[in-house]
Formats: structure tokens, sequence, C-alpha cells
């Protein structure tokens, strides 16, 4: 198997707070993979420290063998890394269609000429990108709302097109931040099998999740983290048998 | 049929065209030709604007100055220099983009009132240095300018053209000319607006978090909009310069700066027929007020309050959706 994303002795410092401290994991090609903590242990910073919106204090970074310390969201785009946001970031002057269609930017050749006069060839890429967006948009259950307006969209049905937008980038591996917050029960369910979908699909997926159900049933391997440290790395078993885990959750 | 018509993007262009046109068959007083000329120039110079304020959601308190560095540029390039008209506007477009590429780049990583001020100061220095070059551009006294030509053939509003067997005076040439050009002014922002690149464009507007992680280099298509929305300025301030003939440094300064920006708000942004009624507006409301003149700028402040009071979005999308929502239809164009 090949590591995806490896992280070594990886620091970032806000002020005098030390958010992640000498966080050392990696993720292989095809997992998935689940970053799990107490609120506040980190694990949000983690994320954007890996996509690109942080720049980390110490440590090493790599994705696909390169290392992509520093390096802005749009270029990691470029590297097939994409991701969704606790705090969803959808466009909400566009339809939901738009929104889907965005994702496939970098997918699309176009120049200043062939879009001020709508040459054909630019026409051309913007079928084949309308439909790519249809179809990932009944992939993840948003196909009654190809042409709403993303602001008319129920909350539960923006996280999915969130993730819609994520893939139509085609990325290797997706960033999945609290995905089921706010969601009941059987749209959690729903998530579930969406995200086995797009692993199945060779996708690499890293999930932060409170849902412990969900998490558990779901991942490959679990990183727990609390106070910006590793508390314990394994597969769920492995993650529900251990102690200090357990005392981190219940309070020992 | 109608609802096809309804369903195109560019309705409303075919609208504006049969307004442009048929409004000169109502007209006959010269002084309207001028005022009509006038506000065609000034509308294509904010659907530019709209392009970077509007979609993009970025703001520019300064763009006087580069509608101003166009109209100077073309004034001395034909007048002093002798250069041909349009190659005068052609070389003042490229020259206005390349600085505002080189000004924008920097200031464009900028946000909100930080942004708002450093344009206000690109706006001011333009001014500044047309009023002070005054061996140039005549600083505070103005300039005179050629009249367009091309080929030998020369467009003034004082001469008689004959077309299509019909003998068409100068003004109502130029009105033609203006008309014209802001079509086409609206088709290509259109178009743009259609386009991935708009996408982008607005998914800046909407959510720049969203734009960087699908991989849109914001700050790349920040300096292109900022580009694109000054040489729109550059060209229709070189077509200004030749139709009036005569120019002093307030068309670059930062009243006419904020006029522009004015005009987007008001009549309503991210829509081309909503700045275009826009300029419309603020053009004529000074005409309809002189009777009431200590009271002008009072009046024209009270409009300006109440609309941001009660049309937030501006008069035209607001009517728009009055007018839908009383025929109880959810499609109709959308600009």
């Amino acid at each position: 198997m090949t590591v995806m994303i490896d992280v070594k002795g990886l620091d970032k410092e806000f002020g005098g707070v030390h958010a992640i401290e000498g966080l050392e994991f990696s993720v292989e090609q095809g997992q998935i993979y689940s970053v799990i903590g107490p609120n506040g242990a980190g694990k949000t910073t983690l994320f954007n420290l890996i996509t690109g919106f942080y720049t980390p204090t110490r440590g090493e970074i790599t994705l696909n063998g390169e290392s992509v310390v520093g390096m802005d969201p749009n270029r990691l785009a470029e590297r097939g890394m994409c991701r969704t946001f606790q705090q969803m970031q959808i466009c909400m002057n566009m339809t939901a269609l738009e929104n889907v269609m965005l994702g496939r930017h970098l997918k699309i050749r176009s120049n200043l000429l062939t879009s001020m006069f709508r040459l054909p060839s630019l026409l051309r890429e913007e079928k084949a990108c309308r439909e790519r967006s249809k179809e990932l948009m009944e992939f993840v259950g948003c196909g009654e709302y190809l042409n709403t307006e993303a602001s008319a969209m129920s909350y539960g049905a923006l996280k999915r097109l969130e993730i819609a937008r994520a893939l139509a980038a085609d990325p290797k591996i997706l960033l999945l931040d609290e995905p089921a917050a706010g969601l009941n029960g059987t749209e959690t369910a729903e998530l579930e099998e969406l995200i086995r979908k797009v692993a199945e699909q060779g996708v690499t997926v890293m999930l932060v999740e409170h849902d412990m159900k969900l998490v558990m049933g779901i991942s490959d391997r679990l990183l727990v983290i609390n106070y910006g440290r590793k508390l314990a790395e394994g597969t769920p078993e492995e993650i529900r048998n251990n102690p200090d885990v357990i005392a981190a959750y219940l309070g020992g | 049929m109608f609802d096809r018509f309804l369903e195109w993007r560019m309705n409303y262009v075919l609208v504006l065209a049969v307004i442009v046109f048929v409004i000169p068959l109502l007209m006959e007083n010269p002084f309207y030709f001028d005022l009509a000329t006038q506000i065609l120039i000034i509308a294509a110079t904010v659907v530019g604007l709209n392009l970077l304020v509007g979609y993009a959601g970025q703001i520019s308190l300064g763009h006087a100055g580069f509608y101003g560095m166009g109209a100077y540029f073309s004034a001395v390039a034909t007048t002093t220099w002798s250069w041909p008209p349009l190659l005068a506007m052609l070389v003042a477009a490229a020259v206005v983009g390349l600085i505002a590429w080189i000004v924008g780049r920097p200031i464009l990583k900028l946000k909100g009132h930080y942004l708002s001020m450093a344009t206000l100061a690109v706006g001011f220095i333009i001014a500044i240095i047309i009023n002070n070059e005054s061996e140039l551009t005549g600083g505070p006294d103005g300039m005179v300018v050629a009249p367009f030509s091309l080929f030998g053939w020369e467009l003034s509003t004082f001469g008689l053209y004959s077309m299509f067997g019909l003998e068409i005076p100068g003004h109502i040439a130029w009105y033609l000319v203006a008309g014209v050009l802001l079509l086409v002014a609206v088709v290509i922002a259109q178009n743009l607006i259609d386009s991935p690149l708009g996408r982008a464009l607005r998914s800046i507007h909407g959510s720049e978090i969203a734009a960087r992680t699908v991989g849109v280099d914001t700050a790349r298509y920040k300096s292109m909009v900022f580009v694109i929305s000054a040489v729109y300025a550059s060209i229709m301030g070189s077509v200004f310069a030749h139709f009036t003939g005569f120019i002093t440094p307030a068309i670059a300064g930062f009243d006419y700066s904020i006029v522009l920006i004015t005009m987007v708000v008001l009549g309503g942004m991210a829509s081309p027929m909503g700045v275009i009624l826009g300029a419309v507006v603020l053009k004529l409301l000074p005409q309809f007020l002189a009777g009431f003149q200590e009271y002008e700028t009072a009046i024209f402040g009270f409009i300006l309050m109440a609309t941001m009071i009660f049309m937030p979005k501006g008069f035209y999308p607001t009517a728009m959706n009055a007018i839908r929502n009383k025929l109880g239809k959810s499609s109709g164009g959308k600009a």
C-alpha cells in the first residue's frame, strides 16, 4: 500500500497555545481514516494544517511523497486534495448545480478569449462539466435540486452538495470535517452509505467526526487526539479497548 | 416561443437593443442626444465595473482614475502626437490594463475597508498626476481632443453623414455608435459571467474559502477581473474624450469614482440591466432636480438613503422580483 499522507513532528502554536504538538501518523491510499477526540482537541486545526489553510509552526506533511507545507489550498487542489467544512462553505449566490460545476474548475481548460466569445471549445467543455456535475448530484442524492438556488436548500442537502462539489474535482483524497454534524439518524445513515461508496471508488477519505457510531462502523483506522497530542492510533477494535481513550472520553 | 425567450440568457440584450434604437425616433433636440450618448458611454463603463463589484464582490473606489487615464491617453496621443484615434484607444487600454494589473496584484490581497482605501488612493494618485502634468494634459483647465476618425473618415457631433440613403446628423451618429458599443460591452460581459471564469469570479463573492478549496487561484482571478473592468473604463474614457472633444481632470476624480460605484449599487449589483438603469437614473436625476438647485445634493442623498433602506438589492432586481411575484411565475430573465 502506498502512503497518501504522511505527517511527521507536526506542531502548531497560536500565541502560547499548543494546538497541535508532535503529531505523527500516515494515511494509506484507499483507507477511510478518522480523526476523533474531545472538543478542542485540535481536530479541525489538524485539517486546516493538512489542507493549507494554516501553516505549521514545525513539522512535515507530505502528499504522495511531495512536501506540501506552506502550499496554498488551490495548489493542493491541483494535487488531488479536496475538502468540506464544518462551517459549510457553499456559494449562496449560485444554484446548486453551479456549485458542483465550480468543483470541476481545474478540469476545464478555458481562457479569456474562449470565455469572452463563447467559442465552441468552451461550450463543449461546459456541456461535459454540466453532465458530470449532474451525475455527481444524483450520486450524493441531490438530484432533485439541480436548478435550485443554493440559498433555498435545506441544511442536510447542502451538506451532501458540498461533498458533490468536492468529488467534482476528481480528488485522490477527500477530507470531510464533521459531515454528520446537525444531521438526523436517517440522514447520518445515508451519509455513511455515501462515504462508503466514495471510498469504494478508490478515493482516500479522511474524516473528523463526533458521531461515534458512524466513525466506528466506517473507519479502517482511527487517530485519537487530545490536547493536540496523539492519544492512540489503530483499528476501531483496538481503539475501543484502549484504556487511555476510555479515560479521555469518560473522564478518568 | 415566449417561454424560450424568457429562458434565453441574452433576452434582456434584445430588449436593451430595442430600447436603445427606438429612443432616437422619439427625440429631436440635440441636447437630449448629447445627454443620451453620455448615458450610453457611462453605462458601458459601469457594466465593466459591475464585473468586479457585483460579480466578484470586490470594490474599487478609484475606477474613474482608469476612465480618466483612457480619456487623457487618447486625448494626448491623438491631439498632441497625432496618432490615429483607434490605435491610441487600443494602446491606452493596454497601458491601463497593465497598470491595473501591477497595482491590482498587491492591493487585491486586501479586503473590505482596506481594499476601499487602497483603490481610493490609486484613483487619487491618477487624478493628481493628470492635474499636475499640465504641460501634457493642460492641468485643471482641461484639454481639447481631436474628433474620432477611422481611415480618414471623421466622426464629429457637428458632421452630417449619409447612411442607407438617410441623412444622419453627427449627434445621432454618435448616439448610435455609443449604443452599439454598450450592446457589445453587455454581450461580452454576459459571456464572461456565463463562462467557467465567471463562475470562478462569482464563487469568490460567494465563498472565497470554497473557491480556493476547489482550486481557484483567487489572487489571479481578482487581478484578472480588476484588469478587465479597468480596460472597460479605459476604452469608454477614450470614447468619451472623442465624443465631448474637451475633457477636464474631473472625469478622473474621486467624485466621479463615487458616482460610478453608486450607479452599480443603486441599479442592482450583479445585474447588467440594473447597473445600466443606475447609470440612466443617476445621469437624469440632476436634470430633473435642476429647478431645486439649492436642494439638489440633499434630495440626491435622500434618494440614495431611501434606496439603500427599502431596496438594498437595487432598483432593477427589486422591480423584477415584484413583477415576477405579481405574475406568479418563477421563470424569467436572470438579469
